[in-house]
């Protein structure tokens, strides 16, 4: 109840706030237009988000507290607050860095980018980096077994870490930091080469129908519609099941069909997106010019759609490339996913879940499955500005 | 009369692009009194809109005010606070948009559109207003004032939506409105109905205007003075009456000049020679519905045929036979006496090649990703085999032929271009496949005059050197008069009349053509008036088509 009370009083008192910001910002600048055409609810927004960042400190501060309970409370929060901070001047040195080294090209690229964008291609290279040399980065192998388990992340001692070990160990002893990185090399790689296939098959479809109309529109159109009529997840479990038996103890045929299973089922959403907007295309007169020249099918898809079409497209697969992602880091997490012994983000969170409920008075073991977890998240977010940046610009988007 | 209403001094406006900002507008005056009509003219880019939102004290997105002062009624619009201009806009000063389709919303009603911006200012009430818009309807002619209200906007056509709209800014009965080219989307006959309307309640209700267009012909009729803009600047402004027999600037004398240009007309063809195309008795239906009844005509080597007629009448279907995008249900298309396959898709290449199309709008017909060199060498590539050095030499002849500099743009995009050297690049591509025939959509109607004259005299020095034959669709009469050798009219799928040109100019003619040629705007400014007079009021656009 006096929560409740404090919150309605904290909003009366923002309110009260944000009229006397708009009522001085009117007589000391001498009604310029900016405050005198403000309207309420932007004062009040300018009071919130002053209030929400003064919170954000004050916990910041509270999370370095001596007393344990309190800095245990607002850990993760100091965390997020520190990341944040850190990647926000890792992504602005980078930018600097791209507008003064490089060729013509490359530094005009980085000229128009925004924070957000470079932050993205930042952790693109990255994760990226890790997953190519992850056999020399790596300080021991994904499957070894070092002895020691549930060591806890932080390296220190005094908390149950070790500095042999900086992010600890799993269940059974094997290095997490080195399980990460080797996850990288699996999970990005598969995803990559699931969402590619995907698009292969879902493009091509969909270009085709869009262009040839008629009964194969039709056929394939339908047969789409019965794809995702099934929930995916669910259809992609019980497709893997299958696939499982077929495989038998063939691990890597069995991942094979995982890539598999999930471009189709992806590749109906590409499919849609593609159909919808070559129709938009093939009804411009250009085509119609191509199509009258006598143009061929191949010409039409590849030389006059598929160009115009990329800005779209391109959008999707980053968007595509996060889901399948998840996909993959689902099933894996359920258990039908990319195999043990292989390292792969969504079976460490899975086999390191249980530790989440040490989250409210040990936080350093809690952190163990969201190492994985934000490694996901982070790709998910990075991928996601690049595309945004793009799409930006090959549209010629406005803000 | 006398009473001052708008007041511009030194209206600076500036544009952002490319980070920076420009300037548009370079300082104009306006005046305008209680109850006058002030024409404002130019050319595509000469801040013609800019100039008429402004003085409501709007600009687009990316556009500000940088200098000088719009005063309406006394009230400083520069510098109004949110509130004062609510208050004023819609209610003392309206707006209506050249095309009307798109700024209807479609999800609503006319009426229930109309009685907006009334009963947001608290002028009338819900009911009283709905009352006053079909009054208003009624005063505008539309046909069931009654009923017509209670449409959507897709059910209304293009001339009676302008007209709902006209009627929506009065709804409040404001001291200014502000036409944004009201006319310029529709038909010839269809046009003179709206521009009448809006003459009309304009003077019923003492409302004071700005009438943007660059159809100096329309503006003749409308405004009581003219204002001539180019490139931002004014060039010159007089009473419509001393503008039109007397310009004093070179700009505006070559503005009045341009519907000079015209070419003699070429005899008659031997009855004998064999036609490059012959359209043989087609008959044509989209699905079940029937768009083209038994039309026949033949073009000849060397000659231009203009085919005129409203939209709807049929023209473009009739091209899109002849293509074979749409094959016809009965009759077929000759090239050179040999019967041509119906379908596009089962000519030969060299069939193909023959015929040639030019379109509407170049920026659709031309691909956004592909550069000149790549659009214009296509055809080259595909047609005669030419690569490499060989093919770039082509292309670069033919970038000489439409007068763009190969080197300059050889390589830019078809976004680099204005509007008229895009419709040059399309000419270009039709001419890369050394057809014996091309047809013209429509080429000329989306640019301005100046540029659309260039337009048909590149394609008058076109046909004189390779003999080529056009097909030339229109609906402008003045661009037939110019460039036509023989005419054929068309009207609801039918061809009504057809011949030589200048025999169709001079009566007597078919009674439809008499329609169209008499509803073209002429710069004489008592035109309107005449024709109103002569033919009476309900006797004007679609009215006279239907008793047809």
């Amino acid at each position: 109840m006096m929560t409740i009370l404090n919150l309605l009083l904290l909003a009366v008192g923002m309110a009260a706030v944000g009229w006397v910001f708009r009522f001085l910002g009117q007589k000391i600048t001498g009604n310029k237009p900016y405050f005198r055409d403000m309207s309420f609810g932007v004062a009040f927004g300018f009071v919130f988000g002053a209030v929400v960042l003064v919170w954000l400190v004050w916990s910041y501060v509270l999370s370095h507290s001596s007393d344990p309970t309190v800095a245990n409370k607002y850990f993760f929060l100091g965390k997020a607050v520190e990341g944040l901070v850190i990647f926000a001047i890792a992504a602005w040195i980078f930018r600097i860095l791209g507008r003064s080294v490089g060729t013509n090209a490359t530094r005009k690229l980085f000229r128009s980018m925004p924070l957000t964008a470079s932050f993205g291609v930042l952790t693109i290279l990255i994760y990226a980096f890790v997953a190519i040399f992850a056999g020399i980065l790596a300080p021991y192998g994904q499957e070894e077994i070092l002895g020691a388990a549930n060591i806890v992340p932080g390296g220190n001692p005094a908390m149950g870490g070790n500095p042999d070990y900086p992010l600890g160990t799993d269940q059974i002893g094997r290095d997490i930091l080195s399980r990460l990185i080797y996850g990288a090399q699996n999970t990005v790689g598969i995803a990559f080469a699931t969402t590619v296939l995907a698009f292969f098959i879902g493009g091509t479809l969909g270009f085709l129908a869009a262009t040839l109309g008629g009964w194969l529109d039709q056929i394939v159109s339908r047969a789409v519609d019965v794809l995702m009529a099934i929930p995916s997840l669910i259809f992609a479990l019980l497709l893997m099941t299958i696939a499982a038996a077929w495989a038998g103890s063939e691990k890597g045929l069995l991942t094979f069909y995982m890539v598999l299973i999930i471009a189709v089922i992806d590749s109906t959403r590409v499919f849609r997106l593609a159909r919808a907007v070559g129709l938009n295309i093939v009804v411009m007169d250009y085509i119609e010019a191509a199509k009258l020249r006598g143009e061929g099918l191949g010409y039409l898809i590849f030389r006059e759609i598929l160009p115009n079409a990329t800005a779209p497209l391109l959008a999707e697969f980053g968007l595509r490339f996060c889901f399948v992602f998840l996909t993959i880091a689902s099933l894996s997490f359920l258990g039908v996913g990319i195999q043990p012994p292989l390292a792969d983000w969504g079976t460490m969170v899975r086999d390191l879940a249980q530790f989440i409920n040490f989250a409210a008075f040990a936080p350093q073991v809690a952190s163990a499955p969201l190492l994985a977890a934000g490694a996901i998240a982070l790709l998910t977010v990075a991928v996601n500005f690049v595309v945004d940046w793009m799409l930006h610009k090959s549209s010629g988007l406005k803000e | 009369m006398s009473e001052q209403l708008l007041k511009v001094r030194g209206l600076k406006i500036e544009g952002r692009s490319d980070e920076t900002w420009n300037q548009i507008v370079n300082g104009v005056d306006l005046d305008l009194k209680k109850g006058e009509v002030l024409g404002l003219i130019g050319e595509s880019g000469a801040g013609k809109s800019t100039v008429g939102l402004a003085s409501m004290g709007f600009t687009r997105d990316g556009c500000r005010i940088s200098d000088g002062t719009v005063e309406f009624d006394g009230i400083d619009l520069v510098n109004a606070s949110a509130a004062v201009k609510r208050d004023l806009l819609g209610k003392r000063i309206a707006y209506v948009a050249q095309s009307a389709a798109a700024s209807f919303n479609p999800a609503h009603r006319l009426i229930d559109q109309h009685t907006e911006a009334p009963v947001q200012h608290k002028v009338l009430g819900k009911a009283e207003s709905e009352a006053d818009g079909v009054e208003l309807y009624r005063k505008l002619r539309l046909p069931n004032p009654e009923e017509i209200g209670f449409r959507y906007p897709h059910q209304v056509s293009g001339g009676q939506l302008q007209r709902a709209m006209t009627a929506m800014a009065m709804a409040c009965r404001p001291d200014l409105i502000i036409f944004d080219e009201p006319t310029t989307a529709l038909d010839v006959t269809t046009q003179i109905e709206v521009l009448a309307s809006i003459r009309e309640i304009v003077e019923e209700f003492d409302t004071a205007a700005i009438y943007i267009t660059h159809d100096l012909a329309v503006v003749a009729q409308m405004a009581d003075k003219i204002k001539v803009l180019l490139k931002g600047d004014e060039v010159e402004e007089a009473e419509t009456r001393k503008m039109l027999s007397d310009p004093q600037e070179d700009y505006t004398k070559s503005l009045w000049a341009v519907r000079s240009f015209k070419r003699p007309q070429k005899p008659a063809v031997h009855t004998s020679a064999t036609p490059v195309i012959s359209v043989q008795n087609v008959t044509a239906a989209y699905g079940k519905i029937p768009v083209l009844h038994d039309v026949s005509f033949d073009i000849h080597e060397g000659r231009t045929v203009a085919v005129v007629g409203e939209s709807g009448s049929g023209k473009s279907t009739t091209a899109r036979c002849i293509t074979g995008l749409l094959p016809p249900k009965q009759g077929h298309v000759e090239f050179d006496g040999e019967a041509l396959p119906l379908d596009y898709r089962k000519r030969s290449k060299m069939q193909l090649r023959q015929a040639q199309m030019i379109y509407q709008m170049a920026d659709t017909a031309l691909n956004p990703r592909k550069t000149i060199g790549e659009l214009i060498g296509r055809p080259v590539q595909f047609y005669m085999g030419l690569t490499g050095a060989e093919k770039r030499k082509r292309v670069e002849y033919l970038l000489e032929e439409i007068e763009l500099e190969p080197s300059q743009y050889y390589n830019r995009l078809p976004s680099e271009l204005s509007g008229g050297q895009k419709q040059r690049i399309g000419i270009a591509r039709a001419l890369a496949a050394e057809p014996k025939f091309i047809i013209c959509d429509e080429v000329t109607s989306a640019l301005d005059q100046l540029v659309a004259e260039g337009i048909l005299k590149l394609l008058a020095k076109l046909q004189d050197e390779l003999n080529l034959s056009y097909m030339f669709i229109t609906h402008d009469l003045a661009t037939v008069k110019s460039i036509a050798d023989e005419v054929v009219v068309m009207k609801d799928g039918r061809v009504v009349e057809q011949g030589l040109k200048n025999d169709m100019f001079t009566p007597p003619h078919h009674p439809y053509t008499d329609l169209l040629l008499s509803s073209v705007p002429e710069m004489d400014p008592d035109w309107l008036t005449n024709l109103l007079n002569e033919r009476g009021v309900d006797n004007i656009g679609d009215a006279a088509v239907d008793k047809m």
